[in-house]
């Protein structure tokens, strides 16, 4: 169809159907519908409540979200390959209930974090050969792995332990100052080195294109003679490990462990990965997307904050909301295409 | 013997012994079934009656796996249908009437339906991924849920609504009858019909069974209606059992229960053949599992390890990978014996 009428179109209107044409592909189309879309709920934000555009509650959301931007780094991953975690939550929560109850018996941060980050990469070890060794589906496979975490949790102890070692106390109050009044915290910090690094390993590394590839087709990838099995079992490690540290920026967060705490986060990551345009049959998507997604999903709660009178369970069907909306829109830019 | 040991149901059945085995050993009367005031009561009463939401959920989560799909909602589903019933409840001027409670259960049960048919809706016309499609009414369904019940938690006096989830009939308890019905009516339908062989046609491959004449966009819809119909009969069981509407914790996780309860039951999540015996057996195995920590003494907080060591045990168990071990250790002998023979 462009091909018969190339020779007679302007320069103008070529222009228009190349911007349109990343519009609708499926591989920039939904990060850039949720750029527009954060562009545009700041924009709402910002004309009903007054010093919603401040630095301030701007750098809050980083500040709120930094472990869910980490979450969401590793969930990524996972999705890219075709497959899904569902324990992310509970480690988040097994990592401040380890990091709690080792700190409250007196062993140092230096030895408790390398430990948690260990012992969960570890368990994703584990997820990623039960899902390619067994061939087990990677949805009943992270289902195991989040009961045991979170049966491990209650088994650490079913109460609240908070925390008061030196160093985790001093690493959740420390600010950096930014200027004008604003600050950041290092978590902050982390969050975003864990972004560069996953957007440097799927861009620019032979392992971050094998990733793609076995999210394109797992068979071909083999028949290209990728080394699928050890990728596939690294993508776990990998979400693993981010869910660890996660969790320790989590314990940073709150300064303590609880069994019960972030209930449903695997599903606020998967929920930011699906609305930053990463396709969950794998294959498309950017880190940069879920980084936006997280946005999405921590701008809305501050709406509803600033809003003061909607009750919070609107978040959830605004979360709902959004992701029909982004489900479509793929729908939509993937069936163009074929 | 090579037949039952390669039986579908062999890893899930031993499961199921072993953990009456424990009982045995850890409480003696764990088989004695006794008849107090007309009602049958015992260990094994009493994991059938806690047992029976998830196995209905999981009836229709079997029917909704054997077309390759997977319904997340149905938890979000169960608070709704409690909430919706228990707030007619307690609008209306007279709880405690037979009317109202019918009224209660009909309209929770049409909402839930209407449910059902947009993820079918999703699912069947707009094409979208089973677990994306439910996961969009997973997360905003019990939002919508806190919203009917406006944040609290609603409890009701109404000892007709109450017969739902506690009472007895004919010495049984009736969520037990609810979920024999619902695996009853399942099972007749499908496999005394050829329904069932068309569902599993679709599991296998949508696109060539369409191209075969099959329904598949009606089938998607009636197995999702049919799923969201089990879990809106689910909620009102749990509800009536508690007595009360919790929009955060009514049927929580029990999702994942009855997914559980269907892969360890031997039905694939690939779609394509699905086993309503096997989804019995394994919802019966998460709720012995469940009664077993409890009769040992294990602190029922550690509950969650326990499921996934069973979990982690039966899917390993019939992994592909260990029957082709398995098949490997018996070549040697069947070759033996070919050679004897000859």
């Amino acid at each position: 169809m462009a091909i018969a009428t190339a020779p007679v179109v302007s320069p103008t209107r070529r222009a228009i159907d190349r911007t349109r044409g990343v519009f609708t592909s499926p591989k920039y189309g939904p990060v850039l519908v949720t750029l527009l879309l954060l562009v545009a709920i700041y924009a709402i934000g910002g004309a009903r409540y007054r010093g919603f555009l401040s630095g301030p509650v701007i750098l809050n959301l980083f500040v709120d979200n930094a472990y869910l931007i980490v979450l969401a780094v590793g969930m990524t991953f996972v999705i890219l390959t075709g497959g899904i975690d569902l324990s992310v939550g509970a480690v988040v929560a097994l990592s401040t209930m380890i990091a709690a109850s080792l700190l409250q018996s007196g062993t140092s941060p230096g030895v408790v974090i390398p430990v948690i980050l260990a012992l969960t990469s570890v368990l994703g070890l584990l997820v990623g050969l039960m899902i390619h060794v067994f061939a087990i589906q990677p949805f009943i496979a992270t289902l195991a792995a989040m009961f045991l975490a979170r049966g491990l949790c209650y088994v650490i102890s079913s109460n609240s332990i908070s925390i008061t070692d030196p160093f985790f106390v001093a690493f959740a109050q420390t600010r950096i100052p930014l200027g004008g009044g604003m600050s950041i915290t290092p978590s902050v910090i982390i969050a975003l080195l864990v972004v560069i690094v996953g957007l440097v390993v799927l861009q620019f590394t032979r392992f971050g294109r094998t990733v793609y590839a076995i999210g394109g087709s797992e068979q071909s990838g083999m028949l290209m003679g990728l080394p699928v099995a050890r990728t596939k079992v690294l993508v776990y490690v990998i979400s693993g490990f981010c869910s660890g540290l996660a969790g320790v920026l989590f314990t940073f967060y709150t300064l303590s462990g609880y069994s019960l705490t972030a209930i449903g986060t695997e599903l606020d990551a998967i929920a930011a990965v699906v609305i930053g345009g990463t396709l969950l049959t794998g294959g498309y998507g950017f880190v940069i997307g879920s980084v936006l997604g997280v946005l999405v999903l921590g701008t809305i709660q501050t709406i509803i904050t600033f809003e003061g009178t909607l009750s919070s369970w609107w978040t959830r069907i605004f979360i709902g909301v959004l992701l029909l909306v982004f489900i479509v829109l793929q729908k939509v830019l993937t069936a163009r295409r074929r | 013997m090579s037949s039952i040991l390669t039986h579908r149901l062999f890893w899930p059945v031993v499961m199921l012994l072993v953990l009456f085995a424990i009982n045995l050993v850890a409480f003696p009367g764990f088989f004695v079934i006794e008849v107090k005031d007309g009602h049958l009561f015992g260990s094994l009463v009493d994991i059938v009656r806690n047992g029976a939401p998830t196995l209905i959920i999981a009836v229709g989560m079997t029917l909704v796996i054997a077309t390759r799909g997977i319904d997340l909602s149905v938890g979000a589903i169960c608070a709704i249908s409690g909430a919706v019933a228990c707030s007619i409840l307690l609008g209306s001027p007279n709880p405690g009437s037979v009317g109202t409670v019918v009224t209660a259960v009909v309209v929770a049960v049409v909402i839930s339906l209407v449910l059902g048919v947009w993820n079918g809706f999703l699912v069947a016309v707009f094409g979208v991924q089973p677990i994306i499609a439910t996961l969009i009414l997973m997360t905003a369904g019990r939002g919508v849920a806190m919203l009917i019940t406006e944040g609290q938690i609603l409890t009701v006096n109404s000892p007709p609504f109450k017969v739902i989830g506690s009472g007895f009939l004919f010495g049984i308890p009736v969520a037990v009858l609810i979920a024999a019905l619902i695996f009853t009516a399942a099972a007749v339908l499908t496999r005394r019909t050829a329904l069932g062989m068309l569902i599993e046609s679709v599991g296998i491959n949508p696109e060539a069974s369409r191209q075969a004449g099959v329904r598949s966009r009606g089938l998607l819809f009636t197995v999702y209606t049919f799923s969201a119909l089990c879990a809106a009969i689910a909620g009102l069981v749990l509800t009536s059992n508690q007595t009360a509407a919790d929009a955060n914790n009514t049927g929580l996780f029990i999702e994942l229960d009855a997914i559980l309860a269907v892969v360890i039951g031997g039905t694939s999540l690939a779609g394509g053949r699905y086993s309503l015996a096997g989804t019995l057996v394994g919802a019966l195995v998460i709720q012995t599992l469940v009664t077993t920590v409890y009769t040992v003494g294990i602190p029922p907080i550690a509950t969650m390890v326990f499921k996934a060591a069973v979990v982690t045990a039966v899917c390993l168990l019939q992994s592909p990978t260990t029957n082709a071990v398995i098949a490997s250790w018996r070549k040697p002998i069947a070759a033996r014996f070919r050679k004897a023979t000859v």
